[in-house]
């Protein structure tokens, strides 16, 4: 496992040509081409906040300008979120490769998380300018552990990527019902509320959610005033998203030989 | 030194025939089956105990029929799929043209699948670089090597594949029949290509259906059947060997064939002649309408029965397949209920596609009919079988002289004809060429079958 492990640096070129290709293809043919990297979280923005921002009146203290804090969340939990529904397909989609080429296949799943990762790069920007307009309280020490958030992050989805991946190879279910264990996912994190919302008895139930703990993280760096408080949990996130990964590419790895046949 | 070795590899693929017909995850898990229904319900040994080696430089070709696992074979030393047990080794660059440009993206243009195809096949950016105009001008692609590989037509999408396969410079080089992909220049090309790795001494492994080109091409073949090695060794011997099971079998299909349409002819066994009333005129099927209007099936009053028809080709012995120019035999065994002296005996000729090449009768042929009592045997004798290659059909009756079917057996048999001549058409008229001496030839060679249209 450790030997194909350390194979992965030799395919970064691979990797590296296939996620230019996955960006080029995806706007290949359409009239705004890149722009829609910064169009579509926009559109996002706009959606959710005209839903809790006027539809169903949103007048938690604390989280105004409310559509400012739901782009803290959901700018990342996009990232997140298609990563995993993509990977859950990449095999299925990717057989010829893996059934006429001999071709290291856990390429698939990591390529699909990193052109999502682009993806999340290229609505910074977007993310930046609200932050300025709307004068957010940043400090550069807070800053400073913005990449380590993005770093937890990466290998957190990485690991779960690979893991349904392999996983829907052998059964076909897991893409049905991945589309709403999202959904429910997304509900049961604070990205749409404060995580202060939810009853202080259910916070242990809310502190298992891997997820909890990165949106409330790039709320606090980003959103919140003071100091990034959060940093323990952070790392002890952190740690688990090593052990996640290795396991995923474990997983991945015993699973291996059965893509060729199964795919 | 050997370049691949193969060492008594089986391959087994599982079948999970229940699972995937019936079962999901949700009534899997609600039956509580669903650890059962993980377990493969059958096994398939695609790939059973074979061994064998090519040393390095050797061009090594793999012949067998669809389904024999010559494809999984080649899978194996490529390293998509492990044997289930015993060990392939191979040594060196490997690089299989199995499915040609399996990675491109259609969006996205010629020259960056070129890129990304030739990564994926274990090149360098920069080595694609130094090869791409090369790559570019074999594939004859240059002017459309910007355009989205949407828009490419198969073959050149196959030709972009190729290219970009065979200039990965493997050491070893693993073919799944793909020379059938482009036109005539562009398979002259791969065949050159394939002479300068040889003489580069790679090594090629090869598998294919063009059994001139193992003749031509190969230093030693192996001929699989059902997963199983059935010989190896000298390429033209095997080839004989394999071509001459396949005749086999395609006789045992044949007679097989036969015995279904004669049964399924007579499934209601005909009611004995003499309870027949002479009112009766037609049993079993119904004739059709229109004589020339082909379709399978026997009909008549069985007054007199047609109850066996052989061919019998020139060795005296009954078969299905003969040689065109040969001598030809339809025996039928005829039995008459009562003596009768109203009867015809026909035959017609048909191809595959049940277009009629001849057909004639006793009363055609002026034989005057006398007497026809008990059993005896019918023979229509053709001296030469001036077909060409392909599969025939017969139909045999027996009949009164106004047309009343005593039994009617149409399209009920099958042959087949074969030629070392690839000519086309239905009739080979015995014929010769004759040339002034100004014209001439090279002196004759041996035929090499299985290549293209042959000579």
């Amino acid at each position: 496992m450790f030997r194909n492990l350390a194979q992965l640096v030799r395919y970064r070129a691979l990797i590296q040509s296939l996620v230019a290709r996955e960006l080029k293809a995806r706007y290949r043919g359409s009239v705004l081409g890149f722009f829609w990297s910064f169009v579509n979280p926009l559109l996002l923005l706009l959606v959710y906040s005209f839903v809790f921002a006027y539809v169903l009146k949103n007048t938690a203290k604390g989280i105004q300008p409310y559509a400012l804090f739901l782009f803290c969340g959901l700018l990342p939990w996009t990232w997140f979120s298609s990563s995993l529904l993509e990977s859950s397909n990449v095999l299925i989609s990717g057989g010829n490769l893996i059934k006429k080429v001999l071709f290291p296949a856990e390429v698939l799943p990591i390529v699909t998380v990193l052109a999502n990762m682009v993806h999340f790069f290229l609505g910074l920007p977007i993310l930046g300018l609200f932050l300025i307009g709307y004068h957010a309280p940043l400090t550069l020490g807070e800053i400073a552990w913005f990449p380590v958030v993005i770093f937890v992050q990466l290998l957190l989805t990485l690991g779960l990527a690979l893991i349904v991946s392999a996983l829907t190879v052998h059964f076909r279910d897991i893409r049905d019902i991945l589309g709403n264990l999202v959904t429910f996912w997304f509900f049961a994190t604070p990205i749409i509320y404060p995580y202060t919302l939810i009853d202080a008895k259910y916070r242990w139930v809310q502190n298992l959610n891997p997820f909890t703990h990165l949106a409330i993280s790039y709320q606090e760096i980003l959103f919140f005033p003071g100091p990034f408080g959060h940093w323990k949990w952070l790392l002890a996130l952190g740690g688990a998203s090593v052990v996640l990964f290795l396991f995923g590419y474990f997983l991945f790895d015993r699973l291996r030989d059965s893509f060729a046949e199964e795919v | 030194m050997n370049a691949i070795e193969v060492d008594r590899v089986t391959k087994v693929y599982r079948r999970y025939t229940r699972r995937r017909q019936f079962a999901t995850l949700k009534s899997a898990l609600l039956t509580g089956t669903i650890v059962r229904d993980l377990r493969p319900d059958e096994t398939l040994a695609a790939v059973r105990d074979v061994s064998f080696r090519v040393p390095a430089g050797c061009t090594f070709g793999v012949i067998g029929r669809n389904g024999s696992g010559k494809s999984t074979m080649l899978k194996l030393v490529a390293g998509i799929t492990k044997p289930t047990e015993g060990q392939v080794r191979v040594d060196g660059r490997v690089s299989a043209l199995i499915e040609l440009g399996a990675g491109f993206h259609p969006e996205i243009s010629g020259r960056e699948n070129v890129f990304i195809n030739g990564i994926m096949l274990g090149l360098t950016k920069r080595e694609i670089t130094r090869r791409f105009d090369e790559i570019v001008d074999f594939a004859d692609l240059r002017d459309f090597i910007d355009a989205p590989v949407k828009t490419y037509s198969s073959g050149m999408y196959m030709r972009l594949g190729f290219a970009v396969a065979i200039h990965v410079d493997p050491d070893i080089l693993l073919i799944d029949e793909v020379l059938a992909v482009g036109d005539e220049a562009f398979t002259h090309k791969c065949l050159d290509k394939f002479a300068e790795f040889r003489r580069r001494g790679k090594t090629i492994l090869l598998v294919t259906h063009a059994l001139g080109l193992v003749e031509r091409f190969c230093d030693e073949a192996l001929w699989l059947d059902s997963g199983q090695a059935r010989g190896a060794g000298d390429p033209r011997r095997v080839v004989a060997q394999y071509i001459t099971d396949v005749a086999k079998s395609e006789e045992q299909q044949l007679a097989a064939h036969d015995a279904r349409a004669r049964q399924a002819a007579s499934i209601e066994t005909p009611v004995p002649a003499a309870a027949v009333p002479a009112a009766r005129a037609v049993s079993d099927d119904q004739a059709p309408r229109n004589m020339f209007q082909a379709t399978e099936g026997r009909w008549g009053s069985r007054e007199v029965e047609i109850t066996d028809v052989t061919l019998v080709g020139e060795d005296g012995q009954p078969g299905h397949i003969f040689q065109s120019g040969e001598r030809l035999e339809v025996r039928l065994k005829v039995r008459a209920a009562e003596p009768t002296r109203d009867f015809v005996f026909g035959i017609g000729l048909f191809t595959a596609e049940a277009v009629l090449i001849h057909g004639t009768n006793t009363g055609l042929e002026e034989y005057q009919p006398d007497e026809l009592a008990g059993e005896g045997e019918v023979r229509f004798l053709i001296d030469r079988l001036d077909l060409v290659e392909g599969t025939y059909k017969l139909d045999v009756a027996v009949h009164k002289a106004d047309g009343y079917p005593y039994d009617y057996h149409r399209l009920l048999y099958s042959f087949r004809v074969k030629s070392h001549t690839k000519d086309v058409g239905i009739y080979r008229p015995a014929h010769r060429w004759s040339f002034s001496p100004s014209i001439r030839f090279k002196p004759a060679q041996a035929p090499t079958p299985g290549l293209g249209t042959g000579r």
